[in-house]
């Protein structure tokens, strides 16, 4: 593995006892220290394999949904026609619009992808970032460096919020791409029955991914603390998917209602509300609080788990 | 702490030392443990957070000057509110179970009976709003101008009407119906009209009116005070039956107290628990809305269902199958989907042989459904499926009296007691009184 020599670049010549010691002598290497590590931890996720390959899968999503419809209605028909349809419950959100407006392929794609493969990709990274060190014995390498334990959770947990983002810009990249190539574009109908320009529809898609990309921040800091726990990181993937798995069949039984709002998954599908007109911002911000509690909980209970744990390895 | 001190006296022997490391293993311990206090901190401050805020928010209700009921009523009927728009927020807890599935079901076994049928059509999304919470956006802008939208999961389901049109769009299906004001939509929607077929009401001012509708000497209406909704000073009027046996308990409407429009609507039942009806606006505005919001066009590739068609291809237009479906819930005993006694009596004229007995809150209807035995109470008459009668049966109670026996399908608002010799006694009364009248009939 790379790590060793990435990280060993970085840590000058600093022995091991000072840095888990002197945690405030630590703090004089500053932000721009900080953002080296920051930086240097970035490069080596992304440039995993394994990384490469969850993102190729998540940019395949949108290739696959646009050239199924495509076939599906390459007769002319529309999607979802069909006598009393039923509400459209035959796909995710906004398929039905797709054909008219490729656009509507971003939506559609995030739709598809949020409830699992996005939040497995960043269960994957999330899970990976402490125990996998563990596993592959470099954590402690990574430790030597002046860091502080602290620290270096913090730019753990902003790589992995940073994959988040690059994950959901990645599924909307490809879908507007895949959209455009074999959809017409144009003016969008909002779901309330609207129109806007097709400028204010890309500027809704952006601000779509953004939202999604939000909505993962609660999965990732329980990742990263699941993470903390054990020093296999494999157990810890497996658990946080697990976990995400568990939350979203919870979601689903209507006996727990009272539970649902505090479910991470819970209010991922309301980035849809950007596309009503006006926007309704309600569950928008109860799902950014959300995250926000989980992130906090969570990344606390990261640290004092962290910080406090024997590193043998 | 003492494991330095006896670090520092020559004297002490190994099994101090001993005693000292275990010491310094404890704290160290201690120490770690003590790093769990955080994360439990911020969920606490969150958990207290979530729970407090909504209780200071819903604090101090508002100074207003005193106001008789009669003042307050004139109050309502005066309202003119011309331009408004805002988020309306419907809870109804009926007791039964939920209709949505079922009704999906129904609606579209009706559309596929015929193909002319639309994910569009209003009169499909009606039931819809029989059980559960919905969220309603409202706009309106004089008398030729409102919107209607109910909120779905990445969906919305709207109905415009814009001068002379009435468009209703699907986005879920993507699929429009559009009626013209030369037709039906004419006569429904050219008064208020702010929804679909005028015997539903989904605003709290509709729901108000049903309400008002039913004062006369039986009912108390006072004034209760002052409220805030949706971040207005309000009203509160609160309108109980003075009779006894009727299954409503209260209603309470919250009044703005500029404006004279209906903010809220709480009809909560005799028997205690959470309210039957809750509508109420959550956001309020009555500023002009913009005037895009009532432009429609239909979206490219949408599928676009003409009202006339419907009538022409032979199928019933939306009002009357709207009814039939009444009369086929009725049968059925999704009767509770009614949620005001209006609208009840309304859908109940349409029946044969119909009787009242009794006046105001308690009044019961009486008709005979013309089958001896008659409703699958498990008689003579079954519907030939045993799973179904017995599904029936458990919703129902048996109950026998002067009158024979029959069953009384209960919901938290409306009770139906169907008799062996095919007679059906229904009202917002209770058990008892169903029974009572069933007896006093013979």
């Amino acid at each position: 593995m790379s790590r060793v020599e990435t990280n060993g670049v970085e840590a000058t010549a600093t022995d091991v006892a000072t840095a888990e010691a002197a945690s405030p002598a630590a703090r004089t290497p500053g932000f721009l220290w900080t953002f080296g590590l920051f930086r240097s931890e970035l490069v080596t996720t992304f440039r995993r394999w394994r990384t490469i390959a969850l993102l190729a899968v998540l940019a395949a999503v949108p290739v696959l949904v646009g050239i199924a419809v495509r076939i599906e209605t390459g007769d002319g028909s529309s999607m979802g026609g069909g006598p009393g349809g039923g509400g459209g419950g035959g796909g995710p959100a906004f398929i039905a619009q797709i054909t008219n407006n490729g656009l509507f392929l971003v939506f559609t794609a995030l739709a598809a992808t949020l409830p699992f493969f996005l939040p497995m990709a960043v269960g994957v990274i999330a899970g990976d970032a402490i125990a996998g060190e563990a596993n592959a014995g470099t954590l402690r390498y990574l430790l030597v460096a002046p860091a502080g334990r602290t620290r270096l959770l913090l730019v753990k947990y902003a790589a992995t919020m940073t994959f988040c983002l690059v994950a959901t810009l990645v599924v909307a990249a490809s879908a507007l791409a895949v959209g455009a190539l074999l959809f017409p574009l144009g003016d969008l109908t909002t779901i309330s029955g609207t129109s806007i320009s097709f400028a204010e529809g890309l500027l809704r898609a952006l601000l779509i991914a953004l939202a999604v990309a939000a909505s993962l921040i609660g999965i990732a800091a329980l990742g990263l603390f699941v993470s903390t726990l054990t020093n296999s990181g494999i157990a810890a993937m497996a658990t946080t998917v697990g976990l995400l798995i568990t939350v979203q069949i919870l979601d689903q039984i209507p006996q727990l209602d009272a539970l649902h709002p505090y479910f991470f998954s819970h209010y991922w599908l309301s980035f849809a509300d950007l596309m009503r007109e006006p926007v309704y911002w309600d569950d928008l911000q109860r799902n950014l609080g959300l995250q926000a509690v989980y992130a906090a909980v969570f990344g606390a209970a990261a640290w004092a788990r962290f910080t406090a744990k024997d590193i043998a390895s | 702490m003492a494991p330095y001190e006896t670090d520092d006296s020559a004297r002490s022997g190994d099994a101090a030392a001993l005693a000292a490391e275990v010491e310094e293993v404890r704290s160290a311990r201690r120490r770690k443990a003590a790093r769990y206090i955080v994360p439990a901190t911020v969920l606490g401050v969150a958990a207290a957070t979530i729970g407090l805020v909504p209780a200071f928010a819903g604090s101090g209700d508002p100074d207003l000057p005193k106001i008789s009921a009669q003042e307050l009523i004139e109050k309502i009927a005066e309202s003119d509110v011309q331009q408004v728009s805002g988020t309306v927020k419907i809870t109804t807890d009926l007791g039964l179970p939920d209709l949505g599935g079922l009704a999906d079901g129904l609606m579209s076994q009706g559309a596929s009976g015929g193909d002319g049928g639309s994910a569009a059509d209003p009169s499909a999304k009606l039931l819809e709003l029989a059980t559960g919470t919905h969220t309603l956006r409202i706009a309106a802008d004089g008398p030729d101008k409102q919107k209607l939208s109910l909120l779905d999961d990445a969906a919305e389901y709207s109905v415009i009407h814009n001068g002379d049109d009435m468009w209703a769009y699907d986005s879920a299906s993507n699929e429009v119906y559009h009626a013209d004001g030369a037709g039906e939509g004419k006569d429904q929607k050219a008064g208020k009209g702010e929804d679909a077929p005028e015997d539903a009401p989904a605003t709290p001012q509709e729901f108000a009116e049903e309400a008002l509708k039913a004062v006369d000497d039986t009912t108390s209406v006072t004034v209760d005070g002052t409220a805030q909704v949706a971040g207005r000073d309000a009203y509160k009027l609160v309108i109980e039956p003075k009779q006894s046996g009727s299954t409503v308990g209260a209603i309470s409407i919250a009044v703005d107290a500029k404006t004279g429009l209906p903010l809220k609507f709480t009809l909560t039942p005799a028997s205690g628990g959470a309210a039957v009806v809750d509508v109420g606006f959550t956001q309020v505005d009555f500023g002009k809305p913009s005037a895009s919001t009532f432009d429609f066009t239909p979206p490219k590739g949408a599928k676009v269902t003409e009202a006339d068609e419907m009538e022409e291809s032979g199928h019933h237009d939306s009002k009357s199958k709207f009814e039939d479906f009444d009369k086929d819930a009725a049968s059925k005993d999704a009767k509770g989907s009614r949620d005001s006694k209006g609208s009840e009596e309304e859908f109940a004229s349409g029946l044969d042989g119909l009787k009242t007995i009794g006046k105001g809150w308690s009044t019961i209807a009486e008709f005979d459904n013309g089958s001896e035995g008659g409703l699958p109470t498990g008689g003579s008459d079954t519907t030939g499926d045993s799973r179904v009668d017995g599904f029936l049966n458990s919703l129902g109670d048996q109950v026998s009296g002067d009158f024979g026996s029959g069953t009384v399908f209960k919901t938290r608002l409306i009770n139906v007691l169907f008799t062996e010799d095919g007679k059906v006694y229904a009202g917002a009364v209770t058990k008892d009184a169903l029974v009572k009248a069933a007896n006093a009939a013979k």
